[in-house]
């Protein structure tokens, strides 16, 4: 479950880490990484996709944040859902600590 | 204990200033992060799922009650009040901002600590035996030797870009607690015929993709002739070890691709080139002057079992059962080792808060000549407590939550931080550790089952030792979702052993009973007295394998 070596297929999202404190941040658009999923862009269209790939390869060069990759959702019941435990971890916490991270700081 | 001297100290410091300025430029955008990435590494600063994660150094597991208040405050200044002690013996910080490492460093560094050499291709933390010191078996204390190693190989220029990581372990005791035999250079503590005392030496163990046992290549190495030794094993590693293939980088594949005969052929020519210079050997007063650091504390004579701690073995079960599980013979009368679990029923393997390692801090002042031990079974030490004062040191224990009494026992789980926490992870390792754990909490059952050894690794690269577990089980990604597959046999002590695969990996929901089934198979199987192990040695993998897969 390391990351994604290929493109998902379906609804995408791009995640990062913030350079200077590691957090896990997702691309919203050209000027703004945000710390939830719910508030990311879901990208449904390849070149939109590509497209902000190329931004965040920027961005990398302008030291903001570290290693981009694009990983797929589920958008059942209108929610952004995470498509691997990976990403859920990532986008909420470690699951043996509930009180730690992002699922901490919405609780 | 080891006491920097003013190199020790000035070396730190300086780390501290340079790596200061590297986080400055690089938040500066005046270095990339493919130019920064190697110095971070090189200072035991990783990027994980959620943060930076920082692997400090304890080197061969011991440190003192200073050391332990620091490493607690470190945990509430800058991360969330806890740590993680992991199989290599250091701890682990998961939630750290990559702009406050720098004062974090300065504050290790003011208690001779330090993250230096805990990644990166380089000779990493020399690891050992946690009774070191204290154990009734041992033929000599192994952290001298430790710490010669640890000077030889602290920023050794020759060293510092090896084809691959590089990891020493040293046991000074015939029963092996410091699992030397999986380490790239395993040292055990020897004594010949004529009385002197020299090293067994076995390199080419290994975990990870490829997991092998490491080959017994010297049966006496004089004393002084340590440094040679090893710096030939090193300079032959160094000059054919492969860099083309990072799966076959490890001494081991070379050990095991140009034989063992050839491999120590080769060290021996360099060894002999070494060996006529003189100026590797080591000298007497030299290796005089750092066994002096471990000089045994000043124990008092005491008779064997006082009447006061016999009295509170009948009178309290649970103590007698901690007593039971945790506590060791010391090699003083009177003495005792006292294991501390970090393993509670239902948490996190090798997890301890900032308050709980205050208390262990407090503990080793008032009753363990102020050391402690960490343990590569992620477990803590007190080395030297009276017998008369455990029930005491319990009941503190108790009071911190760490009295959890079942050392060596089914729910003494080594598990890595798997993919709650870590960016190599296939699967999750540490709800796996909880889960069982939960099912087996019942003591009076875990004492029935005896001795074994669950180990748990989240991915391949085996941290958390699952092919040496006599259970192992290991993490894999099936198309997304998280299977275990499970090892049986395996050890890590003097008869170090790999584990056998059992058959098709289990989900998620299926590997506690999966568990549960092999321990039952062990419980009907065992003759009176056998151990998982020998029960296992004995029937071998098919009726296992057969309970295992037979609802399937």
């Amino acid at each position: 479950m390391s990351k994604p070596h290929r493109k998902a297929k379906g609804p995408q999202v791009l995640t990062a880490n913030r350079l200077v404190d590691g957090d896990v941040v997702y691309w919203r658009d050209e000027t703004t990484w945000v710390a939830n999923l719910s508030d990311a862009k879901v990208f449904e269209d390849e070149d939109a996709l590509a497209k902000a790939e190329a931004d965040a390869q920027a961005q990398v060069k302008a030291d903001k944040i570290l290693d981009p990759y694009a990983f797929g959702v589920d958008l059942t019941g209108g929610r952004i859902t995470p498509g691997s435990m990976r990403e859920h971890i990532r986008a909420l916490g470690p699951s043996v600590r509930l009180d730690l991270g992002k699922q901490a700081e919405a609780a | 204990m080891y006491r920097y001297d003013e190199f020790d100290q000035s070396l730190v410091d300086a780390r501290v200033t340079e790596f200061r300025g590297q986080v400055a430029r690089r938040l500066a955008g005046d270095i990339t992060e493919d130019e920064f990435k190697p110095l971070r590494l090189m200072n035991g600063l990783y990027l994980q799922l959620h943060a930076y994660m920082l692997r400090v150094a304890i080197p061969y597991g011991t440190f003192n009650s200073r050391q332990m208040h620091m490493l607690a405050e470190i945990a509430r200044k800058y991360d969330k009040g806890y740590g993680h002690f992991t199989t290599r013996q250091n701890i682990q910080y998961n939630w750290l901002k990559l702009d406050d490492v720098p004062d974090l460093l300065a504050d290790l560094a003011s208690v001779e600590m330090h993250a230096i050499q805990t990644s990166g291709n380089c000779i990493r933390n020399t690891t050992s035996d946690q009774y070191a010191g204290a154990a009734a078996d041992e033929i000599e204390d192994p952290r001298p030797t430790c710490e010669i190693i640890r000077q030889w190989s602290t920023f050794h220029p020759e060293f510092s870009f090896l084809p691959r990581k590089f990891k020493i372990a040293v046991t000074g005791a015939p029963k092996d607690r410091a699992a030397v035999q999986i380490h790239d250079i395993g040292i055990q503590i020897v004594e010949n015929n004529k009385g002197e005392v020299g090293y067994s030496i076995f390199v080419g163990g290994g975990l990870g993709r490829t997991p092998m046992v490491g080959k017994h290549i010297r049966a006496f190495l004089p004393r002084q002739d340590l440094l040679a030794y090893l710096e030939a094993i090193m300079r032959v590693y160094n000059m054919l070890g492969r860099r083309d293939n990072i799966y076959k980088a490890r001494i081991k594949i070379l050990v095991h691709e140009a034989s063992a005969a050839e491999f120590t052929r080769l060290v021996e020519e360099e060894f002999e080139k070494i060996d006529q210079t003189k100026l590797m050997a080591l000298p007497e007063e030299e290796l005089d002057r750092i066994a002096a650091y471990f000089a045994a504390p000043e124990f008092e004579t005491l008779g064997p079992c006082p009447a006061e701690h016999l009295e509170a073995l009948d009178r309290d079960r649970d103590f007698a059962l901690w007593v039971k599980a945790n506590v060791v013979p010391h090699k003083v009368p009177g003495y005792a080792i006292a294991n501390i679990s970090l393993k509670p029923i239902g948490g996190v393997p090798g997890d301890i808060t900032s308050d709980q390692m205050d208390g262990v801090a407090e503990l080793a002042k008032d009753y363990s000549f102020d050391e402690i031990r960490a343990t590569h079974e992620q477990n803590l030490v007190l080395p030297h407590v009276r017998e008369r004062d455990l029930y005491a040191i319990w009941q503190r224990l108790k009071a911190l939550e760490l009295a959890t009494a079942n050392i060596g026992l089914v729910s003494d789980i080594i598990a890595c931080p798997g993919l709650d926490y870590c960016n190599l992870a296939n699967a999750r390792s540490i709800p796996v550790a909880q889960l069982i754990s939960e099912r087996f909490a019942e003591l009076d059952r875990q004492h029935d089952i005896g001795e074994l050894k669950i180990k748990i690794s989240g991915c391949i690269n085996a941290c958390g030792h699952h092919h040496v577990g006599h259970i192992g089980i290991l993490g894999v990604d099936r198309k997304g979702e998280e299977y275990y597959q499970i090892t049986l046999g395996g050890s890590a002590d003097e008869n170090t052993r790999l584990g056998d695969i059992t058959g098709p990996s289990f989900p998620y929901d299926k590997v506690v009973d999966a568990v549960e089934t092999l321990v039952t198979t062990y419980v009907d199987l065992r003759q009176s007295g056998e151990t998982f192990l020998q029960t296992y040695a004995r029937v071998g993998l098919a009726p296992f394998k057969e309970n295992l897969y037979a609802a399937a």
